[in-house]
């Protein structure tokens, strides 16, 4: 299928979904579907790293959380420019704030880029688990920078107070609809992103990494690079994700923002879904997102985690290239002679 | 007199006491056809290491066309023209050996040729060409997983073919393979070499090194100990004491 047809069906499909969520005239469909759709670009951003080049990121809520705290301190700023912003440069700016969230989307995504960047820089001379580790070391010095940030609120976390509703032309939408709608044209974006890149030389390049890193420079394939490329990339999506929380639940702490659910789930989702294709993760976000909603409301949010620990064990164990991978497997088998 | 396709002088590498190579000198003509022997641990896999940048030297240094290439990545040393294959294959498992070979099309020879990408015809064209070259062209659309040792030996020298280069370095390609089985490698590399490539053989199968090679260069505990014509070379004192003790 060609790339247009695939964004055309994505799209289809995503306006789709929102007509369904809004004809569903229940606030919860919207807050719950918000957090399952951040779980595929989480889950998506992830597996460009993590599944496409086999490097195994654990600090995907430093990166969500760089892209919510990014919004944090533009709505500070926003909210009295005068007082933070002084000079001709500074006057030049003030007309443009309050900044709306696709503006915010795009800003957090170049902050997590960034951050993505370095950290590569950084470590991606490191291998395995030593690369796993790196990552999780970055978390808790990005979590301890933020919580001596006072200018975000620090440890004591910071409010963001969201307007009820947003007109988008002609039409009037409740802010939590605004935001579910941002949150699904994020997961139309990433899964077209993840989509086009294992059909591209970059997603052969990436393979190649992750199958043999060796050979893969013995071969021509500039790793370092493409690697870099990964982590931009993938932290980008994962900051993007991370950019509406604040108008979301309307207050940011660090240990929420950099809470250890984003990494685990973002991990587990494309291992029970399959990591070498873009449905992997989508399936396993959805899965595993679903499930942890209803347990919510049905048990405690409490046993979220507990979920997704029996799960992953039982994947392991089962199918452990996930479900697409099983798949695959059967088909495969039935094609040889 | 024509200039070295690759010159190494005084190439030196360390394993922390332990020195693998040791004051290395080595010439290889354009065209010529070199094999490299020694007893395990002499330093054969560590040298082709350090030519194709695995490994970077410590001193001494690898000149390759006249161009100094210490410090490059491998993927650049690939770029220049030097493939190599690995004593262990190490095939893309999740690619299907056309991919396999597609990798090489799409990072060396389209970047070389001034080209993004060569259109996915050409490149499926090249790739069956290589498949058929090692006579795995039926089997272009199934994964490494599915072939016998040989064959992915094979396909590991047609995946370094990919790469177009003007030096092969094919390090123990014939470990382990049967009598008829070396035959065939030996015949694939000779028809290699009559396409214009150098080729570097590392081998310890001495039948395969003595038909194939032009010259031959001796390493033990990261010396080089001889270097010259086959007779010459095996009936060096130094070289039969090496192989055979005293």
């Amino acid at each position: 299928m060609r790339a247009a047809t695939f964004v055309f069906i994505a799209l289809v499909v995503g306006a789709i979904v929102f007509a369904l969520s809004l004809l569903a005239r229940n606030e919860y469909v919207l807050f719950a579907g918000f957090v399952v759709l951040q779980y595929i670009v989480l889950a998506t951003a992830w597996n460009i790293l993590g599944g496409y080049c086999g490097y195994v990121n654990f600090g995907t809520a430093a990166f969500f959380a760089m892209g919510a705290y990014s919004t944090v301190a533009l709505h500070k700023l926003g909210a009295n420019p005068g007082r933070y912003l002084a000079g001709t440069f500074a006057e030049a700016l003030i007309p443009l704030f309050p900044l709306s969230i696709p503006v915010l989307v795009v800003i957090g995504g170049l902050v997590s880029g960034l951050v993505g960047f370095g950290m590569g820089y950084l470590t991606l001379r490191l291998r395995g688990v030593f690369f796993a580790i790196a990552t999780l070391a970055l978390a808790v010095v990005l979590q301890t920078l933020i919580i001596n940030w006072d200018f975000v609120g620090g440890s004591r976390g910071a409010y963001v107070i969201r307007p009820d509703s947003i007109a988008l032309g002609p039409v009037s939408l409740s802010y939590i609809e605004y935001l579910y709608l941002v949150m699904l044209s994020l997961a139309v974006l990433a899964l077209c992103v993840a989509r086009q890149i294992e059909r591209s030389r970059l997603g052969f390049g990436f393979a190649t990494i992750r199958d043999d890193e060796l050979a893969a420079e013995a071969s021509g394939v500039p790793t370092l690079r493409l690697k870099l490329i990964a982590t931009a990339l993938s932290g980008a999506l994962m900051g993007m994700a991370g950019a509406p929380l604040p108008y979301y639940i309307g207050y940011v702490e660090p240990a929420a923002a950099f809470g250890l659910p984003y990494a685990v789930n973002s991990i587990a989702m494309p291992m029970i879904g399959g990591t070498t294709s873009w449905v992997g993760p989508l399936i396993g976000a959805i899965l595993l997102g679903t499930l942890q909603q209803i347990a919510t409301v049905t048990i405690s949010s409490v046993v979220n985690l507990l979920i997704v620990g029996v799960l992953l064990v039982a994947f392991v164990i089962i199918a452990p290239k996930g479900i697409v991978g099983l798949l695959q497997d059967r088909w495969r088998a039935r094609l040889q002679p | 007199m024509t200039q070295p396709l690759l010159e190494i002088k005084g190439l030196s590498k360390r394993f922390g006491g332990f020195v693998a190579l040791d004051g290395i000198d080595l010439e290889v003509a354009p065209g010529e056809r070199l094999g490299l022997i020694g007893p395990n641990g002499s330093g054969k896999s560590t040298l082709v290491n350090c030519i194709c940048g695995t490994l970077q030297n410590e001193a001494g240094s690898v000149r390759f066309e006249g161009r100094t290439i210490d410090g490059l990545p491998a993927n650049r040393r690939t770029h220049l023209g030097l493939a190599r294959s690995f004593q262990l294959p190490r095939p893309f498992v999740s690619l299907t050996l056309i991919d396999n070979l597609r990798i090489p099309l799409i990072y060396t020879v389209a970047p070389r040729a001034g080209m993004l990408a060569r259109t996915t015809r050409q490149m499926d064209e090249r790739c069956m060409e290589l498949l058929a070259m090692v006579g795995l062209d039926s089997r272009a659309r199934r994964w490494p997983r599915d072939l016998t040792q040989v064959e992915m030996r094979k396909l590991e020298l047609a995946r370094a073919m990919a790469a177009e280069p003007k030096l092969l370095i094919a390090d123990e390609s014939m470990a382990g393979l049967s009598h008829s089985e070396v035959e065939d490698i030996i015949a694939l590399l000779l028809r290699l070499n009559g396409q214009g490539i150098t080729i570097i053989l590392i081998e310890h199968i001495m039948r395969a090194v003595m038909s194939f090679s032009q010259r031959i260069a001796v390493l033990v505990s990261g010396r080089k100990i001889a270097d010259g014509k086959r007779d010459a070379v095996v009936n060096n004192p130094e070289v039969v004491s090496a192989y055979l003790g005293q």
